[in-house]
């Protein structure tokens, strides 16, 4: 996983509640090896028209978020499936870090699986932030996870949670396998106690 | 100290071990995979891993099987074929118990593991499919995980969880006459709203609630996704045991015995509690439907199409108008006289045998105006109606009867609506998009959707159904 310190860039604002991860990547491309990349299909229902040209009103592709590598999103980011080609796509079109008040949780930690950065902030902060970024088309944000802040178009900065676990992962680029497989003996002796208190699930019928 | 809830229990009972800031390395009693699955066993080979327990793991293919013909020949694209050989593959080469095509124990999945008594109580139980909330209607605790998790489940056995909230739905009283099991979760999604139940485990309580078949609960449970809850779960009591007991991966003999002893520990203590409670009363339930593109609008049957002129916020008002521009709604309209242009009767939400036994009493009061299919949640379950006659009811009243699979609720095996098509659909999601590019969808009980079928027009099912 690629890992995630600090980022200042410019920052995309999409205003609608419930960006669920069929927008994000319909299901027709589900079944795409992940090596073959996302990006091109990252919104492409919204992105590009039916005859398969840009749509200039989508915010991504309007000149001033050309290099956008973040999105300032509202409520309910990520809700729905749990197709992980949802943060695929973004990170393979090049957003790292997603503001928002409220994720979807299983877009939420497949994110922190992959090396993209999901910002909870409170709805008035986020709102304050996307008002800025329609204001100043193109303004920069600045995220930096060691100290847990986001630094909006205006200077303020403001802090966010995350769990210590998910943030050194973060920070290290560390999938959560290495981890686990330290823990070998400790899930060994479990499962014998397990299986004890559940005989029945190890029996093949 | 305060006593526990049901699902700290069941967590505690599959807590291998917990970080100082409470990640917890989870335990899974029961994974299920699907023709989805794929990204993840390729992920295992890569690394070189094997599955750790392969008894411990059930497969079938869902997602892109068609529903014409269940011949694996049959699969016209070539990328949902290769997902679905590329299941039989990996369940050979690892030793996991697979419900193939041609198997009668084929189905969607979250259908397929309860049916078999592989969704047992007590258990933590993951897929990598959203709707595996549904299990909890049988007092697992289930959720949904992406591909990477996928990988480490079946490397592990075990996933890295931060133990969510505990929060509580209440559904008192007795639910009216020709309000069901979807109507129940519909009005508790919007009362709470999309993500209304974000980072918390939803335990289901109350009269309503207990009062619900074993069928009508999974989907209840079902829906807790679309709330936005990690997931739902309702207590295991007689009913629950008396479905669970018999079915061929659950427990028998003695084993049975000293599972129903566990069992009957597992609901929340009486001094248990819960960071969030939300009470409803089910007598003011009515049939409900969606009028936009978040399962959160819902409204009876009896109401119109909201007007984003009354919304105040500016913001909000502007996304009601992009939902409506999308839905094709005008404001103000009645919601019985918005035509329909199809139907779809089935998914993970309403395709077991009870929801067909209702779609088939309204079906067989007239003939469908619109191009209506119904796909049967599991093979078993499309053996059953055929057994009660439901198909030959269905046929008559112009009706497809297709194979099980997910069909046209994600679409993915070629059973999509067409852009600017509006679909009565007894399905989860009604995001733009989600039946196909452009097409728009109603979320509805299979009786109401059924009703739509036969008028052309979404319908108050009150006005067919018989009581008694």
């Amino acid at each position: 996983m690629e890992k995630f310190t600090t980022l200042t860039a410019v920052a995309a604002p999409m205003d609608r509640p419930n960006i669920d991860t069929d927008q994000l990547l319909p299901a027709r491309f589900l079944r795409r090896p992940r090596a073959e990349g996302f990006g091109d299909v990252l919104f492409i229902d919204q992105r590009l028209k039916d005859d398969g040209t840009p749509n200039p009103d989508f915010v991504l592709n309007q000149p001033a978020y050309k290099d956008a590598h973040i999105i300032v999103a509202d409520r309910n980011f990520g809700g729905g499936s749990s197709r992980e080609g949802a943060p695929w796509a973004l990170l393979d079109y090049g957003i790292r870090c997603v503001v928002a008040s409220s994720f979807g949780d299983i877009f939420y930690n497949n994110s922190l699986k992959n090396g993209l950065l999901p910002v909870r902030l409170p709805e008035d902060v986020v709102k304050a932030i996307r008002d800025q970024l329609h204001d100043k088309p193109g303004a920069t944000i600045s995220v930096d996870l060691e100290k847990q802040t986001v630094i909006a178009p205006d200077g303020m900065s403001h802090a966010f949670d995350i769990e210590s676990f998910r943030k050194t992962s973060l920070l290290k680029g560390l999938d959560d396998i290495g981890m686990t497989l330290e823990h070998q003996t400790e899930i060994s002796a479990f499962e014998d106690g397990f299986g004890k208190r559940h005989p029945w699930l190890f029996a093949r019928t | 100290m305060s006593g526990k809830t049901l699902f700290e229990k069941i967590w505690n009972d599959h807590a291998v071990h917990t970080t100082e800031d409470g990640y917890t390395l989870l335990y899974i009693g029961r994974h299920l995979a699907h023709d989805g699955s794929g990204h993840a066993f390729g992920f295992l080979e890569k690394r070189g891993l094997r599955v750790r327990r392969s008894e411990l793991t059930f497969a079938t293919p869902d997602h892109g099987v068609p529903t014409t013909s269940h011949k694996l020949e049959d699969i016209t694209d070539p990328m949902q074929r290769r997902a679905v050989e590329t299941l039989t593959r990996n369940a050979a080469n690892h030793n996991v118990t697979l419900f193939d095509l041609g198997d009668s124990r084929q189905g969607i999945v979250h259908v397929v593991g309860p049916e078999q008594g592989i969704t047992l109580p007590g258990l933590v139980m993951v897929c990598g499919d959203s709707h595996t909330s549904t299990h909890g209607a049988l007092g697992a605790l289930a959720f949904g995980i992406g591909a990477s998790d996928v990988f480490h489940v079946l490397a592990t056995q075990t996933t890295w969880q931060r133990k969510p909230d505990a929060m509580r739905v209440t559904v008192d009283g007795v639910r009216p006459f020709g309000v069901t099991a979807k109507d129940i979760i519909l009005s508790i999604i919007a009362k709470i709203g999309a993500n209304g139940a974000a980072r918390h485990v939803v335990e289901y309580a109350g009269a309503a609630i207990r009062a619900l078949t074993i069928e009508e609960r999974l989907t209840v449970c079902n829906m807790s996704i679309e709330a936005g809850a990690r997931a739902g779960i309702i207590a295991p009591d007689e009913t629950t045991f008396s479905y669970v007991e018999g079915r061929p991966f659950a427990p028998k003999g003695k084993d049975w015995e000293m599972a129903l002893d566990q069992w009957r520990t597992l609901p929340s203590d009486a001094d248990a509690t819960f960071g969030r409670e939300v009470r409803m009363d089910a007598a003011t339930f009515a049939p409900m439907l969606t009028w936009g593109t978040s399962p959160e609008d819902a409204l009876p049957i009896t109401g119109s199409v909201p007007d984003p002129d009354k919304e105040t916020n500016p913001e909000r008002r502007q996304a009601m108008q992009t939902t409506l521009d999308y839905i094709g709604l005008k404001p103000g309209t009645k919601l019985e006289d918005v035509p329909v242009d199809r139907v779809f009767i089935g998914s993970c939400t309403n395709s077991r045998i009870e929801d067909l036994r209702a779609a088939a009493e309204v079906a067989r009061q007239g003939t469908a105006k619109v191009p209506a299919m119904i796909s049967p949640g599991s093979t078993l379950v499309k053996l059953q109606a055929e057994k009660e006659g439901l198909d030959e009811i269905f046929r008559k009243a112009g009706f497809e009867w297709r194979e099980s699979g997910c069909s046209m609720c994600v679409g993915m095996n070629g059973d999509l609506v067409a852009a600017g098509e509006r679909c009565a659909s007894t399905s989860n999601r009604n995001f733009p998009g989600r039946q196909g590019k452009g097409a728009r969808t109603h979320l509805m009980s299979p009786a109401m959707a059924a009703a739509a079928a036969l008028t052309g027009r979404f319908t108050d099912v009150r006005s067919f159904a018989r009581k008694g």
